[in-house]
């Protein structure tokens, strides 16, 4: 790292000279770690039979053995595994075809636009919009139904199908945007225009060419992302319920109705689940870094092969068309969620409401509005601030961090939050914490964080060193070239990354429960208590509002770089 | 001397728990206690006229110097789910919580494992107004209130069927069956655990000739199998004929109701007498839905309000709990154009002005007169509950 030094600190911390900044990544770790820790002991505890306030006192197997006895699990656990590896390939398979067919294309830039909407939707508004989309009695069978002339949508199990098919096609939807996201912030530091134009003057195809001269180098870039998305497809719970099967559901809502049945002796079972539901995620995560090395053996000799690859006008049209349709999807599904959130009664087959109605719009949540803003706010600056502190610090003290300590990072993203949250819970409560707006913003930091410093740290870290070398050259200092080399030219991944943490701020229901009483309402508890009741309406009033707040930020991250760089042609690039 | 200030100094802290808590039947002491209480409730916040009626109720507190915030739950587990975190932290006084609305296996769980506060329900002055021999206040599925909840509404299973696509609906089980035989895919009910699942089951049960008295006691003391051998053959006839074969079952009341709205199923019902005209009201159904009940009667039950033993505001809850027993707070429940449940106040006992908004509240043709809903079937003990849902996943839940 040519351009850090051990000298001149930036303004902030000159008075508190190099110790806070080499002390950041521990800082960082210790944020986590201290509710992760106890997240996990909270789980492990009533998992070997150990909960006082029940009167279980005794350590012993009793509830995994309980657990195993369920004659759900088989299934369950399936199920689980299933649906979260084919996901995420499909997700991450339809992510690179789309680079490697448009990147650089005018359509491609239409996609990008259409991505910050996408993202802002919650995952469970995403999974109503989808379901009432292609339900037996939803919008798509009533387009059909004068034509097939049913009176009756047909009995078919389209939505909750056993396979978990709906589910994947769910999951699919809502995490290509985060993985087009993810490469979209690695892609500029890898100049894949370049690259794949040397690579077409070899007479390479433009889908082959990306193949062969990208897509090798930004997966490592966006391979933390990636795991992110395989664990947060094993333990979704709000999707898999809506989209999911429910004889037997995945583990995460099948532990999460333990969690929450009157039967208190089933927590002890719950906790089992989530352990399992845990070692399940590992051992998807080994699956998955085993594939990665079949792949590379098996590709290095594809790659030197030669091939050229040069008639892909097929396969970018279905790459085209697969985006286009599942942005469409999303879309017509936000689209039936404002319909809905005015309409009167609106029956099957009808394709529009019989009446409209403002009465759902009548009790605007603005002070949940502004709550959710100043959590998420607070959230986002600190895990941005530890974030930028720690990789600038790996930078400047050649700080290594080792694999162990990344691995402490990601262990909120891959422990199930029903899992951790109890325990984290019984935290703040001794801490004395609970039921403040302060205890949220720690939770939500947790959660945030990771996902900041996974979008920032390839960026960042893949950021060329000769820039920093020349700005050094020149005589500037470290605090300089951190601020007026650094973060602007990786202004668009850093916002990019508080757009994310907003967006993760914003969607998070448990920890701010929790962690808030009840006392502090947000958006999303609103949102999720008034979904309980079930009413369309209620549900396309919430689900807008919350995309609604989750887009503002991703606004923010599109426009601010075309303003700051409307004269720096070579930043807006990529 | 040094013995008495030692007697004394015991004395002292052997009183400081009870110098905490208020005591209930001293009502003007917890009225004064209660001034300037905040009052965190607890409560299911998944429909609009709940959350309206609630808002209501804070401003009534706010008259008596309590405020009355309400958390907005999506499951009452939620809840009890905090009480429990709480003890586990060993925080035993100042608690997040101060009143929770539950009934049934929460109440039975949470007064199991010491996590309510009382006695205190029947000290409150409007308790006066309700008749003691009610036997849906002083047992919450056969398990005795004993004082640790107060009612304040009486809830009742009613079906609902479009009269516009079925004018005669199935009366009886049995008569279910023969028609789900006629119209395959056209019936479902919420998937247990959701309360309405269990509640269908043991509605079932009654129906089909089990002993009474049997469900009235714990599972433990009947001969399970023999009781339930005929819900199990019932519901081997029918699930094949339920809507998706039995292969998906709606998650809970509302999903049923969005799949009659679909025209997905025929028949749909709910723990509310009101349940079809809120809906219908509320734009989910069409004017012509109407309510019915099957021949026996249906189960019945009532919702009360509990304060956790660490409860933060105990008297300013049970100013609120006292404000719910009240006959303005009583008829406006009741009133079907705001929620519709059934009073727990015997009218015999109220003024004749306080009886006027009662009698004044008419029914629309799509809900059931009072008369007609008839008396409701006693819930079987909470245990059957917990043994049904359990079957039931175990037969039908995870395999299918």
């Amino acid at each position: 790292m040519d351009g850090c030094s051990r000298t001149g600190l930036d303004s902030a911390l000159r008075h508190h000279p190099v110790s806070l900044l080499r002390a950041a990544p521990s800082l960082t770790l210790v944020m986590l770690l201290g509710p992760v820790a106890a997240g996990l002991a909270g789980t492990l505890l009533p998992a070997i039979g150990v909960m006082p306030a029940l009167g279980a006192h005794q350590p012993g197997f009793g509830p995994v053995s309980d657990l195993l006895a369920w004659p759900g699990l088989p299934r369950a656990a399936g199920l689980s595994l299933w649906t979260g590896l084919v996901s995420t390939l499909l997700a991450l398979a339809l992510c690179f075809a789309i680079c490697a067919a448009w990147h650089g294309t005018r359509a491609f830039v239409w996609l990008e636009r259409a991505l910050a909407p996408l993202l802002s939707l919650p995952h469970a508004a995403a999974a109503f919009g989808l379901a009432f989309l292609i339900a037996p009695s939803g919008w798509i069978s009533r387009l059909i139904a004068p034509l097939a002339g049913w009176e009756r949508p047909p009995d078919v199990l389209i939505l909750q199908d056993h396979a978990g098919l709906a589910l994947i096609a769910g999951l699919v939807l809502k995490e290509l945007p985060f993985l087009l996201l993810m490469s979209l912030a690695a892609l500029p530091a890898l100049r894949p225009g370049e690259a794949l134009a040397t690579a077409r003057t070899l007479g390479y195809g433009r889908m082959m060419g990306w193949a062969k001269t990208v897509l090798p180098r930004l997966y490592p870039q966006i391979r933390l992302p990636v795991y992110a998305v395989l664990a947060y497809s094993m333990s979704v719970v709000d999707v898999a319920m809506i989209l999911g099967p429910g004889a037997p559901p995945t583990l995460a809502v099948q532990v999460l109705r333990w969690m929450s049945d009157p039967d208190l002796a089933l927590r002890l079972r719950a906790a089992a689940g989530a352990l399992l539901l845990l070692a399940l995620t590992l051992g998807a995560l080994g699956l998955w870094r085993l594939g990665e090395n079949i792949t590379r053996r098996l590709a290095q000799g594809w790659l030197t092969a030669g091939c050229r690859g040069r008639r892909d006008a097929a396969p970018r049209a279905i790459a085209l068309g697969t985006g286009v349709l599942g942005a469409g999807a999303l879309f017509a599904g936000l689209g039936l969620l404002a319909l809905w959130s005015v309409a009167g009664f609106w029956g099957f087959p009808a394709l529009m409401p019989s009446s409209f109605t403002a009465q759902g719009w009548q009790h605007a949540p603005l002070g949940p509005a502004a709550e959710t803003a100043v959590i998420a706010g607070a959230a986002t600056a600190i895990a941005l601030a530890l974030t930028l502190a720690s990789l600038e610090a790996e930078c400047r003290f050649g700080l290594v961090p080792g694999a162990r300590a990344l691995a402490l990072l990601y262990l909120p993203l891959i422990i199930p939050q029903i899992a951790f949250l109890p325990g984290l819970q019984v935290l703040a409560l001794i801490s004395g914490i609970d039921g403040t707006r302060g205890a949220v913003i720690a939770a939500h930091v947790v959660f945030v964080l990771p996902y900041v410093f996974l979008s920032l740290s390839d960026p960042w870290r893949g950021f060329d060193p000769r820039q920093a070398a020349v700005a050094r050259a020149l005589g500037a200092s470290t605090a300089r070239v951190f601020w007026r080399v650094r973060l602007p030219m990786l202004l668009r991944p850093v916002l990019t990354a508080t757009a994310v943490g907003c967006a993760v701020s914003v969607g998070q229901y448990l920890p701010t429960l929790l962690l808030g009483a009840g006392r502090v309402p947000t958006l999303t508890t609103e949102a999720v208590a008034l979904a309980a009741g079930g009413q369309r309406r209620l549900i396309g009033v919430t689900a807008l509002a919350q995309t609604a707040a989750a887009f503002l930020p991703f606004v923010l991250a599109l426009a601010i770089p075309a303003l700051v760089f409307r004269n720096r042609r070579e930043m807006r690039h990529g | 001397m040094y013995k008495r200030t030692l007697a004394i100094a015991l004395a002292a802290l052997t009183a400081l728990p009870a110098a905490a808590d208020p005591d209930p039947t001293d009502w003007p002491a917890v009225k004064a206690e209660a001034q300037g209480e905040t009052v965190y409730w607890n409560a299911w916040g998944g429909s609009e006229a709940v959350n309206g009626l609630i808002d209501w109720i804070a401003t009534q507190a706010a008259a008596e110097g309590v405020t009355l915030e309400h958390v907005k739950l999506s499951d009452t587990s939620e809840a009890v789910s905090r009480v429990l975190a709480e003890k586990s932290a060993g925080k035993t006084t100042d608690g997040g919580i101060d009143l929770i609305w539950l009934n049934g296996a929460n109440f039975a769980a949470m007064k199991e494992q010491g996590l309510l506060f009382g006695p205190w329900a029947e000290a409150l002055p409007n308790r006066a107004l309700t008749d003691p021999r009610n036997p849906a206040l002083s047992a919450d599925f056969t398990v005795p209130t004993e004082g640790m909840e107060s009612p304040w509404g009486l809830a009742q299973l009613v079906f609902f069927h479009d009269s516009a696509r079925l004018p005669e609906p199935p009366r009886s089980m049995q008569a279910l069956l023969d028609w789900a035989e006629q119209n395959p895919g056209r019936f479902t009910f919420p998937q247990p655990p959701d309360f309405l699942g269990p509640t269908f089951l043991k509605q079932a049960l009654i129906e089909l000739g089990s002993d009474p008295e049997a469900l009235q006691r714990p599972v433990s003391e009947a001969d399970y199998d023999a009781v339930t051998a005929p819900l199990w053959a019932y519901l081997d006839a029918l699930t094949p004929l339920l809507w998706r074969q039995g292969r998906a079952y709606p998650q809970n009341a509302a999903r049923m109701v969005q799949l009659m709205a679909d025209n997905e199923i025929d028949i749909g019902f709910d723990f509310n007498p009101n349940a079809a005209a809120n809906a219908i009201a509320a734009g989910q159904l069409p004017p012509t839905v109407r309510s019915h009940i099957h021949d026996g009667g249906t189960l019945g039950n009532a919702s009360f309000v509990a304060i956790p033993f660490n409860a933060n505001a105990k008297a300013g809850a049970m100013v609120v709990a006292d404000i719910l027993l009240s006959p303005e707070a009583q008829a406006r429940m009741a009133d079907p154009a705001v929620w519709g449940l059934g009073t727990v106040l015997d009218l015999e006992r109220l003024s004749p002005a306080q009886r006027e908004p009662f009698k004044a509240a008419s029914v629309g043709p799509e809900t059931l007169s009072s008369q007609q809903l008839g008396t409701p079937l006693p819930e079987p003990h909470s245990s059957w509950t917990v043994a049904l849902e359990r079957d039931w996943t175990a037969r039908y839940g995870t395999t299918r």
